[in-house]
């Protein structure tokens, strides 16, 4: 083992699923990595000067501009001829890609930069203090979308990020979560071993806008893979190449019952209907894309 | 070499000169022009930089940050909407101390929108800590970018400039403009040495999250080299560009006439000329009138100007743009610069020119006659009501 690419003793809270996924992705990646982050979690807890995590060449600009400052990373290695030695990472939250951050990263994919974008998605904006973003689940309590006497919080379905990537025709997009890290770092790593615009998106609990406790992360992490709800997919040229397939899915109130974001659901009276609700988008999920070990035993 | 050429290419064959390895850019009228002569001089392998299609002005500035950030030499063009929407990055280039050059060829506001000449796009950003030019014809607009880029780039300076010039009235007017020489622009504007950058083999942190304890002194630091080594550095640059280019050009600030005037009018860009020559008629007609151009409007060279203007009696801004409910952004500059200063000069503000209305030779009369009168601030010429 050489030097840490990604530091510890940042500020990142007890439990950060995001700076588990940041140094996996990192340590994944190697040394000869550039890294354009956007504003976010990551960038406070990392970059405080004067301390920074960083081992490794990295920038922050604005929220919505990771990619475009990537492209502009990346042009410039092309330019001096270094681009082959170098890889280029852009990276933010759910709210960095999925909304402020669509069009720059849509522009970053559809130019064919050879870039890896990689997403942690902890389902909200939990830098400014936990609101709602396009990537945040259905029925799920946040500070902008919260459960009141005629609300059950958030009322729309997740952006479908992963689609969104496949659309601009590039050759791999993938699905991870810090509940498998050796998954995690073997896309990052094949990836990395692929020319062109990658999107890889990254299941990131956060206790704190979650509220769950600071231990589970691991578990949650686990959990909303083997519950169905958050399929851990691999597309190469808009083909799915492979899926993590779960042993014994795991019903959804498992892994919603661990966190106060889902709690007044389970006051309410429509207790059993709301659930079912979410049951039935991780069967979907789990039809989609075969996700059961043994389909024969349901 | 002298050629007869449309202002938009004269820039772009300039900037192809200055070697740029990354140029993104967004269309716009009427900056368009000239990425498209660049567009084309990267297609006919003319010159060897990434020119990268864009999908909007915010990631043009974002392409050129990133690029200028990994020590290569970065160029833009905008105007008007597109400058609005880079706002943030500019501001952050800047703050991030990334020496970069781009063109604004400058265009009104919306709304309503209007694609004709004022300068109220690049006032507009004028807090941002860019250093700023304003051409008055095209030769200076393309000696202004050689310079812009030495600038910049100044291990002692490491800002980014813009060099304006006015949308149509100079991007879409031909006239003759001396293209220099590859070997003279590369003598004075020698490869790009980045002090920083970011390189695997020397990692470093950049753009940061600075607290209540370190973010001011930030600010400062900028402050200090824009007021301080920016406005000592550009008389010396505009002196090397003589010994290598054999012509003046650029600077803080140009007079015409002045020394002996007792009225002078102030303004920056293209109307300059049309000044220079009212002022000749009027000079014919026995009138002591002058003008003074404002080559570099930030950092804002209030010690010459105010040593070039001091006690000169009347004095009127010009100028083609507004901060609306006070008063004319030049305007403003200029009455701090006799605030608790010995010659009381009277100085009145006009507004003129907005979205592209024509000041003609007459308004420039109308201006030198209203300074007979009494003082006025941000008074509008040519209003129709």
């Amino acid at each position: 083992m050489g030097k840490p690419l990604f530091y510890p003793g940042h500020t990142a809270c007890a439990g950060c699923g995001q700076a588990i996924g940041a140094r996996l992705v990192i340590e994944a990646a190697g040394k000869n990595t550039i890294v354009s982050n956007a504003t976010g979690c990551l960038e406070v807890f990392s970059t405080r000067y004067p301390e920074t995590a960083w081992g490794v060449p990295w920038i922050h600009s604005l929220f919505e501009n990771a990619s475009a400052v990537a492209s502009g990373i990346e042009a410039a290695l092309r330019y001096l001829g270094k681009k082959k030695e170098v890889n280029v990472i852009a990276q933010g939250g759910d709210g960095a890609t999925a909304d402020i951050g669509l069009q720059s990263l849509s522009g970053m994919l559809e130019r064919g930069h050879d870039i890896l974008y990689v997403c942690y998605d902890n389902e909200a904006y939990m830098n400014t203090g936990v609101q709602r973003s396009g990537l945040t689940p259905v029925y799920s309590h946040t500070t902008t979308s919260p459960y009141g006497k005629i609300s059950k919080g958030n009322i729309r379905p997740k952006k479908d990020m992963v689609g969104i990537a496949l659309a601009h025709g590039i050759p791999y997009v993938a699905t991870a979560s810090v509940g498998f890290p050796r998954d995690v770092e073997k896309k990052v790593k094949k990836a990395l071993s692929i020319e062109g615009p990658k999107y890889i998106q990254i299941f990131v609990p956060c206790p704190l806008g979650w509220r769950h406790e600071p231990m589970l992360t691991y578990k949650m992490a686990v959990l909303a893979v083997e519950t169905g709800l958050y399929p851990l997919v691999e597309y190469e040229d808009g083909k799915l190449t492979q899926v993590k397939k779960i042993r014994g899915c795991k019903p959804v109130e498992e892994y919603l019952k661990l966190q106060g974001r889902y709690r007044h659901l389970f006051g309410s009276e429509d207790y059993k209907s709301d659930l079912m609700k979410i049951q039935e988008i991780a069967d979907r999920n789990i039809e989609k894309f075969g996700l059961r070990m043994f389909q024969d035993k349901k | 070499m002298k050629r007869f050429i449309e202002g938009s290419y004269a820039v772009a064959e300039i900037i192809k000169l200055c070697r740029p390895g990354v140029i993104a850019a967004y269309p716009i009228t009427p900056q368009t022009h000239i990425v498209e002569a660049l567009a084309a001089m990267v297609a006919n392998g003319e010159l060897k930089a990434e020119f990268i299609n864009v999908e909007s002005e915010h990631s043009a500035a974002s392409v050129i940050l990133g690029a200028s950030a990994t020590g290569v030499r970065a160029f833009s063009a905008t105007s008007s909407q597109g400058l609005l929407l880079m706002l943030e990055v500019i501001f952050n280039i800047a703050g991030m101390r990334l020496p970069l050059v781009i063109t604004c060829a400058n265009r009104s506001v919306s709304a309503p929108i209007n694609i004709w000449n004022d300068h109220q796009d690049s006032v507009t950003i004028r807090d941002s800590g860019f250093i700023q030019f304003y051409a008055e014809t095209n030769q200076e607009a393309c000696d202004l970018h050689i310079q812009a880029y030495r600038l910049s780039e100044d291990p002692n300076i490491l800002l980014p400039a813009m060099v304006c010039m006015d949308g149509y009235l100079l991007t879409h007017a031909a006239e003759v403009v001396d293209i220099p020489e590859e070997e003279c622009v590369a003598r004075f504007l020698p490869p790009y040495k980045p002090v920083f950058k970011l390189d695997p083999d020397e990692p470093i942190t950049m753009g940061v999250l600075a607290g209540p304890e370190h973010y001011m002194e930030t600010r400062f630091a900028i402050h200090e080299t824009l007021t301080k080594d920016v406005l000592q550095l550009i008389p010396n640059v505009v002196d090397e560009f003589e010994k290598v280019f054999g012509r003046r050009s650029g600077g803080l600030i140009e007079g015409y006439r002045i020394e002996d005037a007792k009225e002078v009018i102030v303004a920056k860009g293209s109307v300059v000329g049309t000044i220079k020559e009212v002022v000749d008629e009027m000079r014919g007609e026995g009138k002591k009138v002058g003008v003074l151009k404002i080559i570099t409007y930030r950092p804002f060279p209030g010690e010459a100007v105010y040593n070039s203007l001091k006690g000169i009696e009347r004095i009127g801004v010009l100028e083609k743009s507004i901060s609306l409910g006070s008063g004319g952004p030049l305007y403003t500059d200029l009455k701090s610069v006799f605030q608790g200063r010995k010659s009381s000069s009277k100085v009145s503000g006009f507004i003129a020119g907005l979205g592209g209305r024509d000041i003609t030779k007459e308004s420039i009369r109308e201006v030198f006659a209203r300074l007979s009168g009494e003082q006025v601030d941000s008074q509008f010429i040519d209003l129709k009501v």
